[in-house]
């Protein structure tokens, strides 16, 4: 079973720790993140995104081969709760702090367009 | 690139081309509660009646996992053969799209529940084993409208309307692996497939499966590959295929399109397609050349799942009897051929005519009343045989009054009759109607001597030994009776009379 939890959660944009993380990394990651990064601001994240990183990954220094990854903090497995229904928001309270709102529902801006 | 080639007629593309399929299968499953809150989760209520904070991904709030929901996907990987692993995580789907809330949706990556199962399916008499990769565990997405397009359709859209009452559903979804040799039976195979885990997954009673209401949706990959190339082609994705027909046809569509863009030169582009109920057809969607970059990571928000063997053990002794193995008892058990039993498959009667048998009918003559008189009646009204209004009880008592020789079948026919028009019961039917054999035997009796003395010639032929005459008398005697003697009966009284017996 550890091979399973080693596999993890790895994120394919995430850098693999001992390389420097590049400007296009960074601008892939804000791309992702909707975030509209000028010229500029690709280098000094690029820096900084680097130390954060680095920093982090010296956990891999003690962490020994039989030591399988921790994604949480607390021993415990199976939390479940009982099939149960409980009440629901009113549609007015669900809606309140809606930007806007149309016949009941979320009103959001056009989805296509920025991913087709 | 992709210019649009023309179609490739099927049977001409299956000479040429090798077709591999696979089938992504969501499932909603019919628990009371959502998978992570306690919001009910009834189809077709009014919009964002069914959402909390949790379901609505607000701030502070957290979700906890429903026992039953669990359960129901350890059956469903139990029921395919599955393995239920030991331990594993829930993650975290990231993206940017408002039919989920919290701009993730909680799935499982890495770490499926169940894996490495199968399902065999039937189609013209031989078994294809398909194997199941995963069966894992994710919850459902809100339902968006989309407003100011020609068609209702996302493409060309102003802005949308989104109700979150099926976002935080328990949602299962089921991934083949590839599935290869079916050459020109591909899309048979597909749907034989999607019908089978229906069968299967109603029958473990954790979903109503039903296609139309979304609840049971199809995700078809399709490629080609020359025949005998050992390389497999690029695949496309339809989405969204919403009827076990509309599975054959995307399958059997994609097969004809595929074969006409590598003919002319092209190249598949491995894509997003969408499926077409009105011309059968698919159209291109998003590409996925620019590969989605989903982000998975653990569930923070939820500790790991660990399935102890006992609970597995508990789950799997309450497993019914599956579909496969109840056709093959009931085949037994009623004596009947391949093609009878497909028969009665194809027309939703199994259930029916079991109820019925345990009503008391015999297997024979219940078949014989779903598949002749019901059947019949169902398609003059354009509905399915379930639909009739007439329970497999009410069938069974007709068929008793036919045993115990109170109806023959022809008053049999006007008590069905009766009972679908709304009349009552079998036995109201056939006290208002007034239905009912003539048993008193001196009443029979005089009928009978009335109907030889208007018939010499036909009683002479009997008299001589032409015993096969007699129909004529019967059929007299049933005529004088309006059809409610005991026609049996009649037929002994009169050879009796004229001393054939």
């Amino acid at each position: 079973m550890s091979n399973e939890r080693a596999a993890g959660g790895a994120a394919p944009g995430a850098a693999s720790t001992g390389s420097a993380i590049t400007r296009d990394e960074v601008a892939h990651l804000a791309r992702l993140s909707r975030l509209a990064l000028g010229e500029d601001e690709l280098g000094h994240f690029a820096a900084q995104l680097d130390e954060i990183i680095s920093a982090v990954a010296r956990v891999q220094q003690v962490a020994a081969q039989d030591i399988p990854p921790t994604s949480h903090a607390l021993p415990i497995t199976n939390v479940f709760r009982p099939d149960e229904v409980r009440p629901s928001l009113a549609p007015e309270q669900a809606l309140a702090e809606a930007p806007a709102a149309e016949e009941q529902r979320f009103r959001v801006p056009r989805i296509l367009g920025e991913e087709a | 690139m992709t210019t649009t080639p023309s179609l490739v007629p099927y049977e001409e593309a299956l000479a040429r081309y090798e077709p591999v399929l696979g089938v992504e299968t969501h499932i909603e499953l019919g628990t009371a509660s959502k998978m992570f809150c306690g919001c009910a989760t009834t189809f077709g209520a009014p919009p964002n009646t069914q959402v909390c904070p949790v379901c609505l991904g607000l701030p502070g709030s957290l979700p906890v996992t429903n026992r039953a929901a669990i359960e129901g996907i350890i059956k469903i990987g139990l029921a395919l053969n599955c393995r239920i692993v030991e331990w594993c995580r829930f993650a975290r789907k990231n993206y940017f799209y408002p039919d989920m809330p919290k701009n993730y949706q909680i799935s499982q990556y890495d770490e499926p529940l169940c894996v490495d199962g199968y399902l065999e399916v039937e189609v013209d008499g031989e078994t294809y084993r398909v194997e199941i990769e995963r069966v894992h565990m994710e919850e459902d997405t809100g339902k968006s409208l989309h407003v100011g397009g020609a068609t209702g359709r996302i493409h060309g859209a102003d802005h949308s309307l989104v109700d979150y009452n099926r976002a935080g559903i328990p949602l299962v979804e089921i991934v083949t692996k590839p599935i290869t040799a079916t050459g020109d039976r591909a899309p048979l195979v597909a749907r034989a497939y999607a019908t089978e885990l229906r069968e299967l997954v109603r029958a473990l009673g954790v979903s109503d499966v039903r296609m139309e209401e979304g609840s049971m949706r199809c995700d078809i990959n399709v490629s080609l590959m020359p025949r005998g190339a050992a390389e497999w082609g690029t695949r496309t994705e339809t989405k969204n295929v919403n009827s076990l027909r509309s599975v054959e046809r995307a399958v059997r569509h994609e097969i004809e399109r595929q074969a006409g863009v590598l003919d002319a030169g092209g190249r598949i582009v491995q894509e997003t397609r969408h499926f077409h109920e009105d011309t059968g057809t698919t159209t291109s969607g998003r590409s996925k050349e620019e590969a989605q970059d989903y982000r998975y990571f653990p569930e923070p928000d939820l500790v790991p799942m660990a399935p102890s063997r006992e609970w597995v053990e508990e789950l799997r002794a309450t497993l019914p009897e599956l579909p496969a193995a109840r056709r093959r008892r009931v085949q037994a058990e009623w004596g009947l051929s391949d093609l009878e039993l497909r028969d009665v498959v194809n027309a939703g009667a199994l259930d029916l005519i079991e109820d019925t048998v345990k009503a008391g009918a015999a297997p024979g003559p219940a078949r014989k009343w779903w598949m002749n008189e019901l059947s019949r009646r169902a398609t003059e009204q354009g509905v399915e045989l379930s639909a009739l209004p007439i329970t497999p009880e009410q069938v069974a008592r007709i068929q008793a009054l036919i045993d115990e020789g109170s109806l023959n079948d022809k008053l049999a026919r006007q008590v069905f009759e009766g009972v679908l028009a709304g009349e009552g019961g079998p036995d109201e039917v056939v006290a208002a109607r007034g239905l009912k054999v003539v048993s008193d035997e001196g009443e029979l009796a005089a009928i009978v001597d009335q109907v030889i003395a208007d018939n010499a010639a036909a009683a002479d032929k009997v008299r001589a030994g032409k015993v096969a005459a007699a129909g004529a008398l019967v059929g007299a005697v049933m005529k004088a009776t309006r059809g409610q003697a005991d026609a049996a009966r009649a037929r002994e009284l009169i050879l009796e009379r004229l001393g054939a017996s």
